[in-house]
């Protein structure tokens, strides 16, 4: 994918400035309708999801007290990572969004809310909510567009680090939450910037803080509470964690990394209106098909483009207002993205891989004819070497 | 016993020392939740939660009021005869918190304290509560509060004015009464006779010597005025005043007593006002740092604040991030959007989005 703005087929060539402007005014009646309708029903479900949650976590730990028992293992650690998932995923960054500040409930409200997480929950708020979600998917502006450890975008400079960029994946899925946090603190800017911060060291604190809890909880307070399961105990958390990083790193590189997804121009949102605005979230997310459990493990991120429209509507609501915002994609001849979980995480490998190498890498090494000129190819593309004089003469 | 002592409060010292290990040990298990959140899973009402209860029944009084009978939780402390308490109830999912007068007498024997609470056309919460109450229902608490109540020596003779629900918190004081009061006139008025609250239980008390009843009717009789008191009690001038109803009558009485120059002998209640008149736009002060403008009705309140020189919390100023969310101390704001009016009374903290609200009539914040 290359930003919207350079492709030869542009997708919303076709929409004229007056079409974009009824389009969000579409959007906006939608939203109205969730606002209208939101009450009891909803409150009753997400007050369930949290009552569920923390029961399947207590009575997860609980068996893993006796965890030398491999039944009491499996049990236990299944239980402690789908908790763990919930927690995360439907409960944690839903509520930080706001979702839920309706109810004006301070226990399930935006400003009080924290999660069981490595990134405390006022600097994912802001990188997530305010960044991420205002400048979705514009390249050099939003760094979820490979968090900045990762090329995700043909209009992303290459640079020779990214040929090892499968691999990082691999170990920020497996690390995430705490990538998460370090990304939160912005700390390969901070890190070089060498500067005397007062604002990094004061999160950097915080940061640290709240790993030391979360790893003295799971790591050894509880094993420690097991008495002879301890090993046992502790091999269980880990593994729950690791679960948890691998699925939440999944579902969320499906939201923006797959095939189909858009990218923008930085100053194509220079005085962006509603509706250009609306346009950019529709184009730059990416949906998930599968059923209630899938969706509910996906913290609805499954509806990442309802999401992205709509970020703090009740995450209960989006199903509901799927069809009708897929079939404003129809009439308006957008493309609403979307695929199974194995398929959509293929796909954003692919790309992860792919974008490893520079662009067209294989389109012009298929051309080359003697190993020199692939050498001079290579060299070119990956601009470890200056053009020929030739070349650059031609 | 010489050496009793010290043993005693080593002894003490290694209970507290105990106590204080297990808290932190509870602290580490929940992390980052706390563990009255998973204790509030299975005892919301036990002693050291946030303060709740639980409404065991619902009593219809009249076909606009009911009372509800709450079990509060261990955290209660016994209130006086007159004093109110905020209530918390989830109206179609949003928290929404209301003060009713306590009428229940402090010796229950189950413990539990009542309000009663009359259903005002358009009220929101007093309709939830009249009409939807279900028995089970956890409610929100906060302890009882309130000046409107018997001094400690009382004096000899008194009198109640009240209208509609205001006969409430006179109700709590008159089932606590004790001997002190020996003199009591009650003058309460209610649009009609069906209306009146409590009607059977006053008329018991007036047949049995305890007050004297005056009951109006204003269909009938009309509103009751300073003149019409006087003519009913004629030994007014003599009586310390307990007075509570809607604005009209208390501001009536209030006028009375202060030109008969008796106006420390009145203690009025004013409930919230059912309608907050709302301009547009209004006075914005906010509490922390001590900033009043004008603000008119179409600026949110973030980039009122911000223009002032207020530290404002701010994030994507589109109403979506909520990284700008304040508590609103009282006062009316507006959301831009929609146009919803959101209000709060003293102490309720509603939390606003500054950035895509604007203000509705005078607003305090707490910034």
């Amino acid at each position: 994918m290359t930003v919207i703005q350079k492709k030869a087929d542009n997708p919303i060539a076709h929409l004229s400035a007056q079409d974009v402007e009824t389009l969000g005014a579409e959007l906006d009646a939608i939203r109205a309708d969730v606002v209208a309708s939101r009450g009891e029903r909803d409150a009753a479900y997400i007050r369930r999801v949290i009552d569920a949650q923390r029961t399947l976590e207590l009575s997860s730990r609980a068996l893993l007290l006796v965890s030398l028992f491999p039944p009491a293992w499996l049990a236990g650690t299944a239980g402690l990572a789908v908790a763990k998932i919930l927690e995360n995923m439907e409960i944690g960054h839903n509520v930080m969004h706001g979702q839920w500040d309706w109810m004006r409930d301070p226990k399930i409200h935006s400003t009080t809310w924290e999660w069981d997480h490595a990134s405390p929950s006022e600097m994912w708020k802001h990188s997530h909510n305010e960044l991420h979600h205002t400048y979705t998917n514009v390249v050099g502006k939003d760094n979820d567009l490979g968090y900045g450890i990762m090329r995700v975008d043909e209009d992303q400079r290459w640079v020779p680090l990214n040929l090892g960029q499968p691999l990082w994946n691999f170990v920020n899925a497996c690390f995430f939450e705490y990538g998460i946090a370090a990304y939160d603190l912005e700390l390969g800017k901070n890190w070089s910037s060498r500067k005397d911060n007062a604002e990094f060291r004061r999160q950097g604190k915080a940061v640290l803080a709240k790993i030391r809890a979360q790893m003295t909880k799971d790591y050894v307070v509880h094993p420690l509470l097991s008495g002879l399961s301890a090993p046992t105990t502790l091999a269980a958390n880990t593994v729950a964690n690791l679960v948890r990083n691998l699925w939440s790193h999944s579902v969320i590189m499906c939201g923006h990394f797959p095939e189909g997804v858009q990218t923008f121009e930085k100053k194509s949102i220079d005085g962006e209106t509603r509706g250009e605005w609306y346009l950019r979230q529709m184009l730059g997310s990416a949906n998930i098909e599968g059923g209630p459990l899938t969706h509910l493990m996906a913290g609805n991120l499954s509806f990442q483009i309802e999401h992205h429209l709509f970020p703090d509507l009740p995450s209960n609501r989006y199903q509901e207002i799927a069809p009708k915002v897929q079939e404003l994609f129809e009439r308006y001849g957008l493309a609403y993205t979307t695929g199974s979980l194995p398929r959509q995480v293929a796909s954003a490998w692919q790309k992860v891989i792919r974008l490893s190498l520079p662009n067209g890498f294989f389109d012009k090494l298929k051309s080359v004819r003697t190993p020199t000129a692939a050498v001079e190819v290579v060299a070119q593309l990956t601009g470890t070497r200056p053009p020929t004089r030739e070349r650059a003469a031609a | 016993m010489t050496t009793a002592l010290p043993i005693r409060a080593s002894w003490r010292e290694a209970t507290s020392a105990l106590r204080d290990g297990v808290v932190k040990l509870a602290e580490y298990v929940a992390t980052p939740l706390v563990p009255a959140d998973y204790l509030d899973l299975v005892s919301p009402l036990r002693s050291g939660a946030a303060l709740r209860g639980r409404i065991v029944a619902v009593e219809p009084e009249t076909a606009a009021a009911a009372t509800l009978v709450i079990k509060p939780g261990h955290g209660w402390r016994r209130h006086i005869a007159g004093q109110y308490t905020r209530v918390g109830v989830d109206v179609d999912g949003v928290r929404q918190w209301r003060a009713y007068s306590l009428t229940s007498p402090l010796d229950r024997p189950d413990g539990c304290i009542t309000i009663t609470v009359k259903a005002i056309p358009g009220g929101v919460v007093s309709n939830h509560l009249v009409h939807r109450t279900r028995v089970g229902t956890i409610v929100q608490l906060d302890q009882a509060c309130g000046e409107f109540t018997l001094p400690e020596t009382c004096p000899a003779k008194v009198l109640f004015v009240t209208a509609g629900s205001g006969i409430t918190p006179v109700m709590g004081m008159l089932r606590n009464r004790d001997d002190r009061l020996a003199d009591v006139v009650v003058v309460h008025s209610a649009p009609t006779s069906t209306d009146v609250i409590f009607r059977s239980e006053l008329g018991r008390l007036a047949a049995n010597g305890h007050i004297r009843l005056v009951e109006l009717h204003t269909d009938t009789d009309g509103m009751l005025d300073a003149e019409t008191l006087e003519e009913l009690v004629p030994d007014l001038a003599e009586r310390e005043t307990w007075a509570c109803g809607p604005v009209g009558l208390l501001d009536a009485m209030e006028q009375h007593f202060e030109q008969t120059g008796r106006a420390t002998k009145l203690h009025t209640e004013r409930f919230r006002p059912n309608v907050l008149v709302t301009g547009e736009g209004g006075q914005v002060s906010f509490a922390k740092s001590g900033t009043v403008i004008e603000v008119d009705g179409v600026t949110p309140l973030l980039d009122a604040g911000e223009a002032a020189g207020v530290l404002m919390p701010s994030g994507c100023r589109m109403g979506i991030c909520f990284g700008c969310v304040a508590p609103l101390r009282e006062g009316a704001v507006r959301d831009l959007r929609s146009g919803d009016l959101t209000t709060a009374a003293a102490g309720d903290g509603v939390l606003i989005q500054t950035c895509v609200s604007a203000a509705a009539g005078a607003c305090d914040i707490d910034l």
